[in-house]
Order: structure tokens, then C-alpha cells, then sequence
């Protein structure tokens, strides 16, 4: 008999990357009017619907929940993973939570993870699409004092230990830790299943948590702006960038490609 | 002036010139102390005292590597308490953001990543969402820990050298962390390595299963060797070489894009280079919205033709 498993998905919603992306008000936060769950995240969402399958699914006992810290559109990202499979889903909301950076962040979904209680691996992407500092999940594993596996491109569990491979620039490793421990996987891992119409009414009948900070028990002193380490002082928008010359070959492109590294200092 | 630390891991024979690049922002910055991990070689303790190093700290483990992170970021934690450090500096790679990440923790520490140029307050600058803004951020605590993006500091030796004294730092015991039960050495290419070069060649859709033309120009300048997504997919090319929001962002001096149609998505690991050429036969390509110099044409008569030039000129 396989142990089950309780994973803990982290999903973040972030604005459409296909679309202009801004920074607004006075603490130049991401504008998320127009957002979407990241597209990284539905790889570990899809790691750990598969090993909860392997063991027979929610039947069997074991818990996919995926957990969204955010304002009121955050639960989309929810609602999205619930009808990928997931079988329950939390949202982590409270104004105070407001321009919480990596650090504050970590800190209140630390309290979740611990107020669930019981979580055998905590699940993420390899980043965020609009942040991209990747910090979080490295902040949490401290915070929780748990071994962290980053850039998972396999993922097995056995026996209350997990396996992985990890593919660096320079070398490939395989990497073990005992549970419960954190894991981010690549977008090499698997590939994301579509919900499909089963899913879709299925995921109306899932609940979905809504959880504050008092439910959790985290002073909202500790974070948001005011309990944050770091804060953006400025933001400016870049020029885009404008087109400059372009030329059709006649046959001597290559040359006028080198004519012009060598105007440019470049060769 | 503050005390700065900077985390060098594993330099073998050499430092790389992202570490030079480190040693010389800490300099500027204040006194540098160097934690570091793994052998110190003759010529990295010349590199040291030539870039004017104050002291050295070596941690009192040797099994860091045998872990994944945890244990490296507890030693650079200890190492900046030990110094006094207010700044402490490592390299962007992913490990070094995640040893960043857990140090901020154990330091109470604002951390920011991504960083390209440090004023003297402390106030660090770095572009976000895909290099559309440029922000200035700052840390409140006590210690900022700051991730320095490759290519954005000149490396430049002390005045003069110094004698860096050296120190061992107690390494506290991490409750639980992943341990490497295996490592497989890949090929060294001989190129640079592609978050720190100061020239990319990447190959894209276009290239038709052939990334021989990217190679070889990639070679005549030096450069690394990059890829977009559906290169990577397809087979053509190692999954490392992979530029976009799912692979690798990079800023070299030089981005020159072959057979990339450049997508929203490759666009953002790349669109922070400073030049950027592009050679595609598709006119519509929006990778021409953003090129400083643009050929439409066939990537195979092109980049070989090129190449060819560039060994003429280099003789």
C-alpha cells in the first residue's frame, strides 16, 4: 500500500504576458486587472496531480490543494487548478496584504502551509512570469525549515523520501530529500493537461477556503508594504524599443552584418 | 562606506568575470570581504589581492557541495554576521538567488535580484516585467542582500593590491537539506556561458534542425550559443541553450537572433541586450520591431557569409 500524499500547489495569477504589462500606484505594484494562472505553474500543478494519481487519486485519500495568496482575482487561479484536478483550493486574502515583497510573502504562505497542517511537499513552478525573482519558494523551505529541491525536471516519491533530477548548466544530478520538503519543477517535467468539460463542472462543486491572516494567526504588521524588507522607490518605463535599419540580402548581407559590428564596436 | 561580502562559489583555477565584476561593485561600495567556498587556488588569491580583497573566509565544512543550498546559505549568513557586512553580494545564476532568498531569511533581509548598477546608499536598480520599466529599489533592514546581473559592471583591478587576510567561519547545522546523491559532468562546449556572455547567437525555428551556422558564427565572435523555444523543443539543441520567459534572460552587449520569429516570449529574455541583430526571410518577423539592424534573408547564405568576413577581418 502507497502512503498517500497532502500536496500543497502554490499558484500565483499574473498579468497575460501577451499583453503590455504595467506598474502602477504608490507603491509600484503589478497592475493584475487582466490575469491569468502562470503558465509555469500549471507544470507542478500537473507533477502532483500524477503522483496523487499514482496512488489513487482523492478516492485513496490523497489531497491536491492548491493554494492562491492575493486580492479577489487570485481565486482564478484557483478555480483554474480545480479544474485541472486539483481537490480543494485555499485563497489566501486580506488587504493588509497588500505590497507584500518575496520576504513578506513567504511568510504569510508559510503560516498557510502550517495551518493546513500535515503537507507532505509543497509544489511550485520554476518562477513566477511577472516577478521572475523566483524567491519565494526558497523562502518559504527556510521559513518552514525544510530541504528544497529547485528545477526538478523528474519527480518520485517513495517511501517518505523524494528523488529528483536536476539539470544544470554544467552537470546533471540526482538529488534526494526526505519529506515533507518543497519542490519547484521546470516546464521539462511533464505536460500540462487541458480541463477538460469534466473537470469544468466538476470544479463547480469543489470548495474553495478563503482564509485571512487572523485565520492563520500572522500579525498584518509583519506584512504587506509596512512589513516588507525592500521597497520600489522609483519605476520608470522604458522607451520601447524602436526598429533600426533593416535590409533585404542581395546577396551581401553578411558582409553589411559585420560592417555594421564593426561601426558598433562589437567585433 | 559600508562592508560588503561577496559569496564566491567553486572558482577552480580562475575567477569568472561575473565574480570580477562583484569584487569590483563591492570595492566601490566599501571594504570587500570575500566568503568563499570550495579550493582557493594561486591564481584566484592573486585575482583576490589584486581586486583589493580585504580578507577571505573559507567555512569550516567541506561537504557544501554535497547539498543543495541550505547549507551554502547558512555559511554565507555566518560570514556576514562574522564581517559586519551591510551589503552582501552574489552572482544572479538561479543558485545564487536561491542562496540569496534563504540568507535573506536567516539575516532578516531585504533581498533584490536582478540587480545592475548599486548607488552608494544602497539603493539597487534593475528592470522588471521584461525590461518594459526600470525601477530603483531599496532594502529597509539592517543588510541588503543584492543578486548583480552579469555584463553591467566594468571589472577593474584596485589601485593597489592588497593582502587579504584570511578566516574560517563556523558553518551551523541545517535541519534538513537535499542531498546530491549523483552528479553527471555535461561536455564542456568551450563557450561562454550564456547568462554572462558578452555575445549571444541564437537560433530559432528557422534554422530547420541545423544549428551549424549559429555555431560557427558563434564561434568567430566568441559568443555563446542561444536558442528559442522551439529550437530547444524540437531537439536541435540542448534545453539549456533556451532564451524566453521559460529559459534564460539574458542582456549581452550583442544579440544576434537567427530564424527567430520573436514572440512575446523570447523576447522577454532578451530584449535587455544593448545591440540586437536580426536575420529572418519572414519580413513580418516582430523580432524587426526591435532590432537595432535587421536583414531579411536566408539564414544559411547569411550567418556563413558573415562568419567568413569575421575570420577575414580578425585575420
Amino acid at each position: 500500500m502507497e502512503e498517500t500524499l497532502k500536496i500543497v500547489v502554490l499558484v500565483k495569477h499574473v498579468p497575460d504576458a501577451q499583453f503590455d504589462r504595467h506598474l502602477n500606484g504608490a507603491g509600484n505594484t503589478v497592475d493584475r486587472d487582466e490575469s491569468i494562472l502562470s503558465e509555469l505553474d500549471e507544470y507542478a500543478l500537473e507533477a502532483a496531480l500524477q503522483l496523487a494519481e499514482a496512488r489513487g487519486g482523492s478516492k485513496a485519500g490523497n489531497q491536491v490543494i492548491a493554494l492562491s495568496m492575493g486580492p479577489s482575482g487570485a481565486v482564478n487561479a484557483v478555480k483554474k487548478a480545480l479544474q485541472m484536478g486539483a481537490t480543494e483550493g485555499v485563497h489566501l486574502t486580506d488587504d493588509a496584504l497588500e505590497g507584500s515583497d518575496a520576504a513578506a510573502t513567504s511568510l504569510a504562505l508559510a503560516a498557510a502551509v502550517r495551518h493546513l497542517g500535515g503537507v507532505d511537499l509543497v509544489l511550485t513552478g520554476m518562477a513566477s512570469t511577472d516577478g521572475e525573482t523566483s524567491l519565494v519558494p526558497a523562502q518559504l523551505a527556510e521559513r518552514l525549515g525544510l530541504p528544497q529541491v529547485t528545477f526538478a525536471s523528474t519527480l518520485e516519491v517513495d517511501g517518505g523520501r523524494l528523488t529528483a533530477r536536476r539539470d544544470a548548466d554544467t552537470s546533471s544530478e540526482t538529488v534526494e530529500a526526505p519529506l515533507p520538503a518543497v519542490v519547484s519543477v521546470t516546464d521539462q517535467i511533464n505536460e500540462p493537461r487541458y480541463p477538460n468539460f469534466k473537470g469544468i463542472i466538476a470544479a463547480k462543486r469543489k470548495s474553495i477556503t478563503t482564509l485571512s491572516l487572523a485565520d492563520i494567526g500572522v500579525d498584518p504588521a509583519q506584512v504587506g508594504f509596512a512589513g516588507s524588507w525592500t521597497s520600489v522607490g522609483s519605476a520608470e518605463q522604458r522607451p520601447p524599443r524602436t526598429a533600426g535599419t533593416i535590409i533585404t540580402d542581395e546577396g551581401d548581407a553578411g558582409i553589411k552584418l559585420v560592417d555594421f559590428l564593426a561601426a558598433q564596436k562589437l567585433l | 562606506m559600508a562592508k560588503v561580502l561577496v559569496f564566491i562559489d567553486n572558482p577552480g583555477a580562475s575567477l569568472k568575470k561575473s565574480s570580477l565584476e562583484l569584487l569590483t561593485l563591492a570595492r566601490s561600495l566599501g571594504g570587500s570581504t570575500v566568503a568563499l567556498n570550495g579550493d582557493l587556488s594561486d591564481g584566484v588569491a592573486a585575482t583576490f589581492a589584486e581586486y583589493g580583497v580585504e580578507s577571505i573566509l573559507r567555512p569550516s565544512a567541506q561537504d557544501l557541495d554535497d547539498f543543495l543550498v541550505a547549507p551554502k546559505a547558512a555559511y554565507v549568513a555566518a560570514a556576514a554576521e562574522a564581517s559586519g557586512a551591510g551589503i552582501v553580494l552574489l552572482d544572479n545564476s538561479p543558485e545564487g538567488k536561491e542562496i540569496a532568498a534563504r540568507v535573506g531569511i536567516r539575516l532578516n533581509a531585504g533581498v533584490i535580484t536582478d540587480v545592475v548598477a548599486v548607488d552608494p546608499d544602497g539603493t539597487a536598480h534593475k528592470s522588471v516585467l521584461a525590461g518594459s520599466y526600470n525601477t530603483a529599489c531599496k532594502a529597509s533592514t539592517a543588510v541588503s542582500v543584492l543578486t548583480l546581473k552579469a555584463n553591467n559592471v566594468i571589472p577593474e583591478p584596485a589601485s593597489a593590491p592588497t593582502t587579504p587576510e584570511s578566516a574560517t567561519v563556523e558553518v551551523p547545522a541545517v535541519a534538513a537539506a537535499a542531498r546530491i546523491t549523483a552528479r553527471e559532468q555535461k561536455v564542456a562546449s568551450g563557450r561562454p556561458d550564456l547568462t554572462d556572455a558578452r555575445i549571444v547567437v541564437a537560433g530559432g525555428r528557422g534554422m530547420d534542425g541545423d544549428f551549424g551556422p549559429v555555431e560557427e558564427l558563434a564561434d568567430a565572435l566568441g559568443a555563446a550559443v542561444g536558442a528559442s523555444r522551439a529550437a530547444t523543443d524540437a531537439g536541435w539543441i540542448s534545453h539549456d541553450a533556451q532564451v524566453g520567459q521559460t529559459g534564460k534572460t539574458v542582456s549581452p552587449q550583442l544579440y544576434i537572433s537567427a530564424g527567430i520569429s520573436g514572440a512575446i516570449q523570447q523576447k522577454a529574455g532578451m530584449q535587455t541586450s544593448q545591440v540586437i541583430v536580426a536575420v529572418n526571410k519572414d519580413a513580418e518577423s516582430p523580432v524587426f520591431e526591435i532590432a537595432d539592424f535587421g536583414i531579411i534573408g536566408d539564414v544559411f547564405d547569411v550567418l556563413p557569409q558573415a562568419a567568413a568576413e569575421i575570420k577575414k577581418r580578425k585575420g
